[in-house]
């Protein structure tokens, strides 16, 4: 196991009947880059997200996270161990405020042991951890019930679902998705911010100019396979690359 | 059209406006008004049960009430975990079969009383029934609905097969309650307690973990947290309170039997949730209040009680699903009185 | 020999069973938990048709079927259509109708050993040196007509093929112009008559008594369960499972023990393997 290499993963394979959505995909992944995987829709991305958390079970290939064989873990122990990941389709409460969205994450036993010590008030917490994203205590935003905020702001929540266990790795599904060009200006020096605290970053995009001004490295899929990886600037100019996007918008 | 300034206005106004306008939902009393309408139902409920079997008019109506605790229990048990934890259980009667055999054996085998075998039934019930269940937690709802239905009618087959336990006879003979006031005097703080602890339960940020797990497990996995085990917590709640009706059942009457199975206890609560209305906790406890003495009216019927509380029980989930009391609670949300403007 | 010959019989009867059940859930997604509610009423009004009001036994049987189909329609057509997709209310409902049903006839007086119906043919034959009442033979041939028949249908005749794709895939088959609410009661209407099919060509080896409606409601939830809900191979694989597990059963440790069989298989398989043996659909354990 290299210096540095935070997740391993290995020759990961899944089939749904006869349709191989993963095809034995290998990646690295070191201690506070962050690296996008890109691809068309359909190309296996969210699936080897699953995979790689525990939600799906893989048919063969194995996944390492600190050392640490976790290719049959459930998706709960995963979480424990630090690695978490956000949702593509969202689904917090609307009618609780905001801060009581992060009750559930902060009951979680990873929280009891990293924070060392009593929690204090959880309620507390969460308005901290919502400040910390940008969500202005003064203007009491984080009291407003979820169905009031734009989705700029339901995607920094479901981001602070994750920041609230205190990852070492955050899987991020299209966390660009549906936000407006502003919105986005403001989630991406959050992200910059993440890796500065030392968070390693995992992001599958599919708005490419904006994961490639924070990506260090990308990764790119198509039909479940890695075709290229690289630096932004390398992946693109990469044939099969442009094959594939160009391939997939003319039909 | 402005008003002329010197002269007052009438308008109708919701009784919770005041309460509502200020906060969002969460009540900052600041009149005696304000706080008897909030506390007004809950002191009704709470007197009411208790002065309720004082006004019976013989034995016969109290034993009713007491059966009627029974499975306003059951009611509230399925409702907690239907609409609180996400699993739908139609086997309550798996927890009264449990709860009423080890009370039975304990008493007649090891000749333990009553004081003793009530809550060792309960807890040591609620533990047994979660096990048995635990392997079906990970089911999808549909099929976690259809293998709760089998365990009660898969035990009382094998009891029957087995021919222990008493077998089909059962096991007669046991203590009874010393009178009918220690029986309805013994259940009814029970049923209260439970329902208010589970109120203030899902209140908690606790409840709000059950919820997730109802809602958006995938969600609640991913935050770390093992559903299968908040699963087992909530299960092992519900199957206290199913265990001890049971345990309570059997020292009522003074048998214990297969029909401590019976399809009845499965379903009945069933009806009481639904009529009642769902979600609401106290609902289905007074859906049970109505249900029973409906049925009890009937009892000379025989069978036809049984299609009465099915026929009831169909017309409200296809016609009218939330249910009285969420209708109710709506309707008194919605109380207007005349305000001066 | 003798457990081999009863044993595939059995297996029949079990298939013959569940395909009512079947067919609806695989059609309309509904689990119609009045099926054994279906069953016991079917005999009773044929019981009602020749014993009462003398009517052939023919004409009798024709009667019910339709009228049964009929019912199951209109259960359909007036309560479960208001509740589709909901499905622990269509598990509710379905088994509260069929509870009121059930109970109902219990209620007017259908309880008692004098409700049998005739078998329609008298007598015993050998067959390998293992004695067969003709019933049974009977009941195996009709067995394996109405599955091929059903066989059949399903897979080259309009309705039939529309039916199928219905219960492929929804909304594809909706886009096609497939009315899918009408097909549903078609299913529905069907599958009923499927139930009080069964129900004639079985209830002469007994007696008709409400309690066996709760059974045959076990028995072919536990064929469907076992061989994966969606699947004909899978039902008939379950059915001769089912069925040689009960003759086994029953030979060795008694009868007492007969439905204990299909409980605990429902359970263990739901269990071990919820999407049962064969399945086509896997997405029934707890994954994204």
């Amino acid at each position: 196991m290299a210096e540095g290499v935070l997740l391993q993963v290995k020759d990961v394979c899944k089939s749904f009947g006869g349709l191989r959505a993963v095809d034995s995909v290998s990646l690295d992944l070191h201690k506070g880059e962050i690296v996008g995987i890109i691809g068309p829709n359909g190309s296996g991305k969210t699936t080897l997200v699953n995979l790689i958390t525990g939600f799906l079970r893989k048919d063969t290939g194995r996944v390492f996270y600190k050392g640490r064989d976790i290719t049959n873990l459930p998706p709960h122990k995963v979480a424990d161990l630090g690695l978490v990941r956000t949702f593509q389709v969202m689904r917090p409460y609307y009618s609780l405020p905001a801060y009581k969205n992060l009750i559930v994450p902060l009951y979680a036993p990873r929280v009891k042991r990293t924070k060392g010590g009593r929690l204090g008030d959880r309620d507390a917490v969460a308005i901290d951890i919502l400040e910390d994203v940008g969500f202005e205590r003064d203007a009491y935003v984080p009291y407003k019930p979820a169905s009031a905020l734009p989705t700029g702001y339901l995607k920094r929540l479901e981001l602070c679902r994750c920041l609230a266990l205190r990852p070492e790795l955050i899987i991020c599904d299209e966390i660009f998705s549906g936000l407006s060009p502003s919105e986005i200006a403001s989630m991406v020096p959050i992200i910059e911010r993440l890796q500065m605290e030392g968070i390693t970053l995992m992001m599958v995009e599919h708005r490419l100019r904006e994961l490639f001004r924070v990506a260090n490295r990308v990764v790119a899929m198509n039909f479940g396979e890695k075709v290229a990886e690289g630096t932004p600037h390398e992946v693109m100019e990469n044939e099969k690359v442009k094959d594939a996007y160009l391939g997939w918008e003319a039909t | 059209m402005a008003p002329d300034p010197g002269q007052r206005e009438r308008r109708r106004e919701r009784l919770d406006r005041g309460l509502k306008v200020r906060t969002e939902g969460i009540y900052a009393l600041s009149s005696w008004k304000e706080i008897s309408y909030l506390l007004a139902p809950r002191l009704i409920l709470i007197l009411g049960l208790i002065l309720l079997p004082l006004f019976m008019p013989n034995l016969y109506w109290q034993r009713v009430i007491c059966i009627t605790g029974i499975f306003g229990l059951l009611a509230l048990a399925f409702d907690f975990l239907a609409n609180y934890v996400g699993l739908i259980s139609l086997g309550s009667a798996l927890f009264i079969g449990i709860g009423g055999y080890i009370a039975g054996i304990l008493n007649s085998t090891l000749g333990l009383p009553i004081v003793v075998t009530i809550p060792v039934a309960t807890f040591g019930g609620a533990f047994l029934s979660t096990v048995l269940l635990s392997p079906c937690f990970p089911l999808r709802g549909i099929y976690f609905a259809i293998v709760t239905l089998m365990y009660p009618l898969a035990a009382s087959r094998i009891i029957e097969a087995l021919d222990i336990f008493g077998g089909t006879e059962g096991m007669p003979g046991l203590d009874t309650m010393p009178n009918i006031w220690s029986a309805l005097y013994s259940i009814i703080p029970v049923l209260l307690f439970s329902l208010f602890a589970l109120r203030r339960l899902v209140t908690e940020d606790i409840g709000l973990v059950f919820r997730g797990i109802k809602d958006n497990d995938q969600a609640v996995r991913a935050s770390g947290i093992s559903i299968a085990r908040y699963k087992a917590c909530g299960t092992f709640i519900a199957a206290a309170i199913g265990c001890f009706a049971g345990a309570y059942l059997v020292h009522l009457y003074g048998w214990a039997g297969i029909s401590l199975f019976a399809l009845d206890f499965s379903i009945m609560p069933i009806a009481a949730s639904v009529i009642g209305g769902m979600g609401t906790l106290v609902g289905p406890v007074l859906g049970a209040f109505i249900l029973i003495p409906l049925t009890e009216l009937l009892r000379e019927f025989g069978s036809l009680r049984i299609v009465l509380y099915s026929l009831l029980l169909v017309g409200f989930i296809v016609f009218k699903p939330e249910g009285l009391m969420t209708y109710a609670q709506r309707k008194y949300h919605q109380f207007e009185h005349w305000v001066e403007v | 020999m003798g457990v081999l010959i009863y044993g595939i019989i059995n297996s029949i009867v079990f298939a013959l069973i569940a395909i009512g059940f079947a067919l609806v859930y695989g059609i309309s997604r509904q689990p119609n938990f009045a099926h054994g509610a279906l069953y016991i009423l079917a005999g009773f009004l044929t019981w009602t048709f020749l014993v009462k009001l003398g009517i052939n036994y023919a004409a009798s049987i024709i009667l019910s079927l339709i009228i049964i189909a009929g019912v199951g329609a209109a259960i359909y057509r007036f309560l479960l259509i208001r509740i589709k997709g909901m499905e622990a209310s269509e598990i509710i409902a379905s088994f509260a109708i069929g509870l009121a049903i059930m109970e109902g006839l219990r209620f007017f007086g259908f309880r008692g050993k004098t409700y049998i119906l005739p078998a329609f043919v008298e007598g015993t034959v050998t067959v390998a040196n293992v004695p067969v009442d003709f019933q049974r033979l009977i009941i195996a041939g009709i067995g394996v007509v109405l599955i091929s028949a059903l066989w059949l249908f399903t897979h080259y005749t309009k309705l039939g093929l529309a039916l199928r794709a219905i219960a492929q895939d929804e909304r594809a088959a909706l886009m096609l112009g497939i009315d899918s609410d009408f097909t549903s009661l078609i299913a529905m209407a069907l599958g009923s008559a499927l139930a009080g099919l069964a129900a004639i060509a079985l209830l002469p080896l007994g007696n008709i008594t409400v309690e066996t409606g709760y059974d045959i409601l076990i028995n072919a939830i536990a064929v469907c369960i076992i061989g994966g809900l969606g699947s004909w191979g899978g039902a008939v694989l379950a059915s001769f499972i089912l069925g040689f597990a009960q003759i086994l059963t029953v030979y060795f440790l008694g009868a007492q023990w007969q439905m204990v069989v299909a409980l605990l298989a429902i359970i263990i398989i739901l269990i071990t393997r919820p999407s049962g043996l064969l399945a086509r659909q896997k997405e029934l354990e707890e994954r994204v």
